[in-house]
């Protein structure tokens, strides 16, 4: 996709390295969606079931938790309890964004919040910055081509080349899930309450396991350990998280407040 | 084909729409105490972490009765967590994972 005809230089410009950046999270994109495929595939997901995952929920860490939930013999209703938790931090990206885009019409609003993740608004954020205001194909190329096309061929891709593989744990396939949950959590923690909170979640997790088995010690460890973690004094570090999917071209939290100078859109 | 999940899946789009959408849809209604808002942001890294410590740790020994064992799924984790810390990339981990808990059992070792 290219800037339009009339487009100036500038926005040109940003868009090529809008694309650039796009390119980058896209590789992540791909790699993450078949690590999800191939998990998916061993807790036992049909292909249909993974990429109605991907599609409809399209909730990175989300979705690799549920895969951990479903393996759990989780009941459905604390997994939604969890995803709804879990996924709130959008709040702020939305909430970011929401100043800016008042002239888009709400069905475009609508769209747009479907495929708003953190690699969406990370990508959407430094291009409008670099840009000083707001672009909305700039916003799609993104999210759509970035994200979400990445994303979900990868997830089909994995879960059904996942299959193909008579023994994965002969290649230490079945590592894949507790260690891309275990990486994902680093990747969350950005200071001292949330290492207490993911410290607390783990214990917890496991020492209720043992007592009233892995389905609720996983609930009690998720809303037991941020309970502690508030307990913690604040140390500092990042008011929003880095991204569940590392490689990002910007940090989260300076783009939360950079968004907030940005003109609306048509108003320029 | 199993597509009992797919509803799993609507409903997980229904709970995780409200905190794309409200904001953009009707300004304000993210407002949200600060106290939770702090909860919020750390569910995230405490959910994942007991997902992945239950996951590696705790099997089943019998109906209802669960143990603590440790194998070398769990020096795959470590491995992938000393890179993630170390490099801030979770595929190069994963990758790092991958490969000792494969070199492993090739050894005959778990």
């Amino acid at each position: 996709m290219t800037a339009s005809p009339g487009a100036s230089p500038d926005l040109r410009a940003a868009r090529r390295r809008l694309l650039l950046d796009t390119a980058g999270i896209a590789v992540y994109a791909i790699g993450f969606g078949f690590v999800f495929g191939l998990a998916a595939r061993e807790a036992g997901y049909s292909p249909i079931e993974a990429s109605a995952m991907s599609v409809i929920g399209f909730a990175g860490a989300a979705q690799f938790a549920a895969v951990g939930y479903v393996s759990a013999g989780l009941p459905w209703a604390p997994i939604l309890v969890l995803t709804f938790v879990l996924n709130a931090r959008h709040l702020l990206y939305s909430a970011s964004l929401a100043p800016r885009l008042r002239g888009v019409p709400f069905l475009g609003r609508a769209l747009m919040a479907h495929v708003l993740t953190d690699e969406a608004f990370a990508l959407a954020a430094t291009h409008f910055h670099r840009l000083g205001r707001v672009d909305i194909p700039g916003y799609w190329i993104g999210a759509i081509l970035g994200v979400f096309i990445p994303w979900n061929v990868a997830t089909l891709a994995g879960v059904l080349l996942g299959g193909a593989i008579a023994d994965p744990s002969a290649f230490g396939l079945d590592v894949v899930f507790p260690a891309a949950m275990a990486g994902l959590a680093v990747g969350l923690i950005t200071g001292r309450r949330a290492l207490v909170a993911a410290g607390s979640g783990a214990v917890f997790g496991v020492a209720l396991s043992l007592i009233v088995g892995p389905a609720m010690g996983i609930v009690a460890g998720g809303l037991l350990g941020p309970l502690v973690g508030m307990a913690m004094p604040d140390g500092g570090g990042h008011v929003v998280p880095e991204s569940d999917v590392s490689g990002l071209p910007v940090d989260l939290d300076e783009a939360v407040a950079e968004m907030d100078e940005l003109p609306a859109e048509g108003t320029r | 084909m199993s597509t009992e999940l797919v509803l799993l899946a609507v409903l997980m789009a229904a709970v995780t729409y409200p905190s794309r959408a409200l904001p953009l849809l009707a300004p304000g209604i993210e407002r949200l105490p600060p106290r939770a808002l702090v909860y919020l942001r750390l569910v995230g890294p405490a959910v994942l972490a007991s997902i992945a410590a239950v996951q590696t740790l705790v099997v089943p020994t019998s109906q209802a009765s669960w143990a603590i064992h440790v194998d070398v799924t769990a020096v795959g984790v470590v491995v992938c967590l000393a890179v993630v810390a170390w490099r801030r990339n979770l595929l190069l981990g994963l990758v790092a994972g991958v490969v000792i808990v494969a070199a492993l059992r090739f050894a005959g070792i778990g």
